[in-house]
């Protein structure tokens, strides 16, 4: 386990921005209630509160699977990819969100695009291949992936047209289970 | 009058089942219904017999739970163990409310009820059109597939908010996001398991449900004070034989023998002394122990609690749950420790739930008693330079 290196830091961070603003995640890092911090571990990078990263210190590299809450992992590449289990931290500070039908929930689940038909809501001023947050209906999260098309374009587009690619969602909790960590 | 001689084995399970049914008419009315050159031992070998034959259990597990059951209860456990018990489900108070989660349930047409009067979490599950394993909600972390009986240890375990707790034995991780539930997601749990494959689905588990105070590792749990000690409250569900969960997995009616069930008591002892080793007897708001085990025998519970008893300054305290019967004091020829009535014990039959035991220690002080033969030796060797002076 060892801090990110400025490098990472970058990429990590900017790979964040597409989904949450920079305050955002200024206040993920300066939290009233205790000190938190991203960690790199075996490729993976976690965020926890430093008491949790002390103790966690005390495992061996081999032994220790996870502490805290896993952010996603950096490729053979260089490249960040984000995880699911960011979802929590990434959902209530999100600024653009789609909203699925319940219809359409199943599908996203199943690592599906969203459709048009599948559209319930999405957030006004929303531009082109930017960083969103699917919710449900009922306001759970369910994933997030990269819009396909602007607010505008989506008011016209055609039923069976993709209005978000698809990145990660929850259903990779029992679909991918394995390759998590 | 019933025939017992043929040991030989009838072709037809009917003919067993009748046989069976009237051995124990035979036994409830010994007197009259008896065969004069036949002893009572004959009838319960025969029975015992006839139940391992219908039932496909080994002989020596049959033995078992003739020991620990009258005959009219043991009939009611065997036949608890044929049939599945009820689909529960476990609301993540980290992420939903029981009511909100029922509802959101009972609009996908799931039929569903609350538990029982212990638990605020719990819902039993009737039937279901979707899988509850992988509804929306499942996904997003409102609940867990979680037994009946894996709710109990946690409740027993009761861990304060800002605590320090160890997990042990954690995989697949219902108890300890139960745990990081009852502690709001603060403090911190130290979630352990040695097989690394299963720590996959406790990691996926821990993060499905949001909990985000806990380290997850896959140490031998023998190695923990050494790693880290000084935890508020530990809980060990020990890795078993099993003869808990038969309706589970019913291999373990034929092939779990002797030697099995004295390995995994040797290994639980061992576990054990760590889990004891691991608390800080001086800790301000915890300093317990829970023991739990998915096995009914009393080589894996009372025996082993009572050797932890006699090894560590540690007593055995309340569980706090309501239901559920006490522990052995004794069992044939054993003798325990009077205070393992504080312990519980869970049988499919008579509580709808996976057979289960629940213990509870609190640790007095952290030093650890010397052996009583170590004493000696060193006393002797004292003795010994004295005189050499």
């Amino acid at each position: 386990m060892r801090p990110l290196t400025a490098e990472e830091t970058k990429t990590f961070f900017e790979k964040l921005a597409k989904y949450i603003s920079p305050e955002n995640i200024k206040l993920l890092l300066d939290r009233p209630d205790a000190s938190y911090c991203f960690r790199l571990h075996k490729d993976r990078v976690f965020y926890a509160s430093e008491k949790i990263m002390l103790t966690a210190n005390n495992f061996a590299r081999k032994e220790l699977v996870s502490f805290g809450t896993c952010f996603g992992k950096f490729t053979k590449t260089g490249k960040f990819r984000l995880y699911m289990t960011a979802l929590d931290y990434l959902a209530p500070y999100a600024q653009f969100k789609v909203w699925v039908k319940p219809n359409g929930e199943q599908s996203f689940l199943y690592g599906n695009h969203v459709l048009k038909s599948h559209l319930g809501r999405i957030t006004d001023s929303t531009s082109k291949y930017q960083g969103v947050i699917v919710m449900s209906m009922s306001d759970v999260p369910l994933g997030f992936g990269v819009s396909a098309k602007s607010t505008q374009e989506c008011r016209r587009a055609d039923p069976s047209s993709i209005v978000t690619f698809h990145q990660a969602d929850v259903g990779e909790y029992l679909r991918t289970e394995e390759t998590l960590l | 009058m019933l025939n017992i001689s043929p040991r030989l084995e009838p072709p037809d399970l009917q003919l067993v089942h009748q046989r069976i049914k009237d051995t124990i008419a035979v036994l409830g009315n010994f007197k009259r219904l008896r065969d004069p050159e036949r002893k009572r031992k004959d009838y319960l070998d025969l029975l015992r017999h006839d139940l391992a034959n219908y039932y496909n259990y080994n002989d020596y597990l049959m033995q078992k739970f003739t020991d620990l059951f009258d005959i009219k209860e043991l009939i009611e456990f065997l036949e608890a163990n044929e049939v599945e018990r009820p689909v529960t489900i476990r609301t993540n108070t980290l992420k939903s409310r029981r009511r909100d989660l029922a509802q959101a349930l009972i609009n996908r047409g799931v039929n569903l009820d609350p538990i029982g009067e212990w638990s605020k979490v719990g819902l039993i599950v009737f039937d279901s059109p979707v899988p509850i394993g992988a509804t929306p909600e499942y996904l997003a972390g409102h609940y867990m597939l979680q037994g009946a009986s894996s709710m109990l240890p946690v409740m027993a375990l009761a861990a304060q908010p800002n605590e320090k707790v160890l997990d042990m034995c954690s995989a697949p991780g219902g108890k300890t996001t139960y745990i990081a539930a009852l502690m709001k997601n603060t403090g911190m749990i130290v979630a352990n398991d040695v097989n690394k494959e299963r720590c996959k689905a406790l990691t996926a588990n821990i993060h499905r449900l949001g909990v985000v105070n806990t380290i997850v590792c896959s140490e031998n749990g023998r190695q923990f004070p050494k790693i880290v000690g000084g935890f508020d409250r530990v809980l060990l569900d020990a890795p078993c034989s099993g003869t808990g969960v038969i309706s589970k997995d019913a291999s373990v009616k034929s092939n779990k023998v002797e030697k099995d069930i004295l390995r995994c008591s040797h290994i639980q002892k061992e576990l054990l002394l760590s889990a004891i080793d691991s608390v800080d007897a001086r800790s301000s708001t915890g300093g317990y122990i829970v023991y739990c085990t998915c096995s009914i025998m009393v080589e894996e519970d009372e025996w082993v609690v009572d050797y932890a008893l006699k090894r560590r300054s540690v007593k055995l305290v309340s569980t706090g749950l309501e239901f559920g019967r006490e522990g052995f004091t004794k069992f044939k020829e054993r003798r325990f420790h009077p205070t393992l009535k504080l312990t519980r014990r869970y049988y499919p039959h008579e509580h709808n739930m996976d057979g289960f035991f629940v213990a509870k220690f609190k640790k007095l002080s952290n030093l650890i008693p010397a052996k009583e033969g170590v004493y000696c030796r060193k006393a002797k060797a004292i003795i010994f330079t004295f005189t050499l002076y």
